[in-house]
């Protein structure tokens, strides 16, 4: 039943297997599609697509095929009691609003903040503190039911007219990177100490723990021989004006690296366009965060990995002549280009992303300099290919 | 297979899509896992809260952090305790039973009653987590090892699964999923959704303020987008503060509740600046009702 679409989803990219494929067959059986093609358009989606990057190719493929099919939705008893119950919202009243005027707007404006400052990390949701918590003066009273939504479209659209509209189109262009992403492409980075060799003087507290507690308390001490990741990694991104078109990919990119905790260790510094004889620990650039590159170079011994993330776009002038820097306070006796070069040849392993994508290296108003750069450090464009790319030109051996 | 008759349709104090519905039943007809992405703040926690009030059962609520690992799950065995107890002699440690506690998928296998089970921010955890809770969630039962006892599911758990991850999970795990992806709501939904927390709201104070924060989200170089939960916090502060509904596309007053980086602060207050008063975000908008 239906399996050409089934391999007309593949031909339009839509990963579907076997698996996905039975238990669609299941859910017709049970009655989910509720005998139309609206349902079995919201049924299929459910069963068969696994990600919000495939709805799209999901709604040409089903377009594609039931194309003429066209069922009236019908609008049943229960809808129009819905509709019903979409009451007119009631005004506040005068007295009500002074109430809430009595309360004292600095506390509220504290609870605000604190509230912020809860949200500011990185879990973003569950609070309930607005509604529920019992801290609102709104919440809880006067409550009425408002009547439950029909989804966002036309109760008399069919399957056929919601997939023409395509409304997922967009989410296809974010899916080429994330910070989950990056983070699988980075654990690639890694080159373990050996297993086989050295003596066993590592305690493994979780075994002894384990084996102790399985004895019944009779001390069990358990050695291992340590395996560790080896790899130092030096990260120098560009956080010049021209980057942040790209911030976003960016911080991707630095969260991802931070939350990798397998590196032996993990450098960040910035840079400002271009790399001169100073780098700086702040993405701002600020002068008492700064450090000169000679000491850079010292600190950081050759094995570790570096990776610089910029555009590579800025004036010829720049890149190549004393004096060129953007900032007219700062002033390079060397050009910018001789100090990457510098910084090429010290480490073993070096890489350039580039958050432009490749396609556009010849072709965008940086193209000479991102040429130039190119003839020194191998570029890869800031997309997960990319990244993996970069990640094994700095895994090979010299 | 009678279950399925029995169908979510949203609760009270949650607005679900008619999708989002669908999906719900669909996951709990076939007993698989329910998989839900979406922005933040788009309600995919408080899904399974109303999935568990709308057909009647109990919430078990399994938060995943970054150390969390799928044994946490099944069960811990208490060695630790184990060990203490055998330094005073007066507990029997012999029985290793005693030292064995169920995790969150545990009790919900052992549950009596059919309950849901919320597995929250899958994406937390390390990768290989998903892969690792697979088998126990194909066949509904795991083996201690340290009794030799097998514990098998009394009544299949309905399971959501929440992820905020803008990149997939493992595709084997993905292929026993149902999965939706909650997309942000359009305006008029979202008055519905604001109607359930202030239900006495002024039209036009809604209005307004929905304007405001459609365009604002429109803005594209932001880098936090408000999303619900921010802007139920602002028409909290908006109302509170007695602010009127011409107020606020004119100042966007309490701005600081809606975004969260000074980045976004300044581009937005420059735009504001920028587009004058001739451009206030309602007349921006194509109106609502
Ligand atoms: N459909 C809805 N109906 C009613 N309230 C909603 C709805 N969607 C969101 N909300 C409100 O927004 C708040 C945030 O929802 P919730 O915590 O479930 O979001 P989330 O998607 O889990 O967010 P996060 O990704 O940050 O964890 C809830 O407390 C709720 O008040
Ligand atoms: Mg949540």
């Amino acid at each position: 039943m239906f399996i050409n679409f089934f391999y007309l989803l593949k031909a339009y990219g839509v990963p579907v297997t076997i698996t996905e494929w039975m238990m669609l067959t299941e859910a017709l059986a049970l009655g989910m599609a509720h005998s139309s093609l609206t349902g079995f358009y919201h049924l299929g989606r459910a069963v068969l697509v696994k990600s919000e990057t495939h709805y799209d190719r999901y709604d040409l493929a089903f377009y594609s095929y039931f194309q003429g099919i066209e069922t009236p939705v019908e609008l049943t008893e229960k809808v129009l009691q819905w509709l019903e119950k979409a009451l007119p919202p009631r005004y506040i009243s005068p007295e009500e609003r002074q109430k809430f005027q009595e309360w004292d707007l600095d506390e509220l404006r504290r609870q605000l903040e604190q509230r912020l400052k809860e949200q500011d990390g990185e879990h973003h949701g569950g609070s309930n503190w607005i509604g529920t918590g019992g801290t609102s003066p709104f919440g809880h009273s006067g409550y009425h039911p408002a009547g439950i939504r029909i989804g966002g479209e036309a109760v008399n659209q069919s399957a056929v007219q919601v997939a023409a509209q395509r409304n997922f189109r967009g989410f296809r262009t974010d899916t080429t990177i994330g910070v989950r992403q990056f983070e699988v492409a980075l654990r690639k980075l890694r080159q373990l100490s050996s297993k086989e060799e050295g003596p066993r003087e590592e305690l493994d507290l979780d075994e002894t723990v384990q084996e102790t507690g399985n004895k019944g308390g009779l001390l069990q001490l358990v050695w291992t021989r340590g395996r560790k990741n080896m790899v130092k990694v030096a990260l120098v991104m560009d956080s010049g004006g021209s980057m942040d078109p790209y911030m976003r990919i960016c911080s991707q990119l630095f969260t991802a690296m931070n939350r990798s905790s397998h590196f032996k260790d993990l450098r960040f510094f910035f840079f400002h366009n271009c790399i001169y004889q100073h780098l700086y620990q702040e993405p701002s650039c600020s002068l008492s965060s700064a450090i000169r590159t000679d000491d850079f170079l010292r600190m950081l011994s050759p094995d570790y990995k570096l990776i610089v993330l910029g555009d590579a776009s800025m004036a010829p002038s720049e890149l190549t002549m004393p004096g060129g820097s953007i900032d007219w306070s700062y002033s390079n006796d060397e050009p910018g280009i001789a100090w990457l070069q510098r910084i090429k040849n010290h480490f073993d392993h070096a890489v350039w992303l580039n958050p432009i994508p490749a396609h556009f290296w010849a072709r965008v108003t940086g193209n000479y300099t991102i040429a130039k750069i190119r003839s020194i450090f191998p570029m890869y464009e800031l997309t997960v290919e990319g990244l993996e790319g970069a990640i094994k030109k700095l895994k090979v051996r010299q | 297979m009678q279950d399925h008759k029995i169908s979510f349709t949203g609760t009270e104090d949650y607005i679900a899509s008619k999708e989002l519905q669908n999906s719900v039943n669909v996951a709990v007809a076939l007993g698989r896992p329910l998989l839900i992405k979406g922005e933040p703040g788009t309600g995919k926690t408080m899904l399974a809260q109303s999935i568990a009030d709308g057909l009647g059962k109990k919430l078990l609520i399994w938060n995943i952090k970054s150390t969390t690992k799928a044994k946490d799950g099944l069960y811990i065995y208490d060695t630790v305790q184990r060990l203490y107890d055998s330094q005073f002699g007066d507990h029997d440690v012999s029985d290793i039973r005693h030292y064995i506690k169920m995790g969150r998928l545990g009790e919900a296998f052992l549950a009596s009653v059919q309950v849901v089970l919320l597995i929250d921010e899958i994406d937390k955890a390390d990768l290989e987590f998903p892969n690792d809770l697979l088998w126990e969630l194909d066949v509904m039962n795991f083996n201690i090892p340290e009794t030799g006892e097998t514990v098998h599911a009394r009544h299949r758990p309905i399971v959501v699964i929440t992820s905020n991850a803008e990149k997939e999970l493992p595709d084997a795990f993905l292929r026993r999923c149902i999965f939706h992806y909650i997309a942000f709501p359009d305006a008029a939904m979202m008055s519905d959704i604001i109607a359930v927390h202030y239900p006495d709201l002024e039209q036009k104070l809604l209005d307004e303020a929905l304007a405001a924060f459609y365009w604002l989200r429109g803005i594209g170089s932001l880098q936090k987008k408000p999303s619900t939960s921010e802007l139920l916090d602002w028409v909290q502060a908006l109302t509170v503060g007695g602010i009127s509904p011409e107020q606020i596309g004119e100042e966007l007053p309490f701005l600081g509740v809606l975004l969260k980086k000074d980045h976004d602060f300044t581009t937005v207050l420059q735009r504001l600046h920028n587009e004058g008063a001739q451009a206030k975000p309602a007349s921006r908008f194509p109106h609502l009702r």
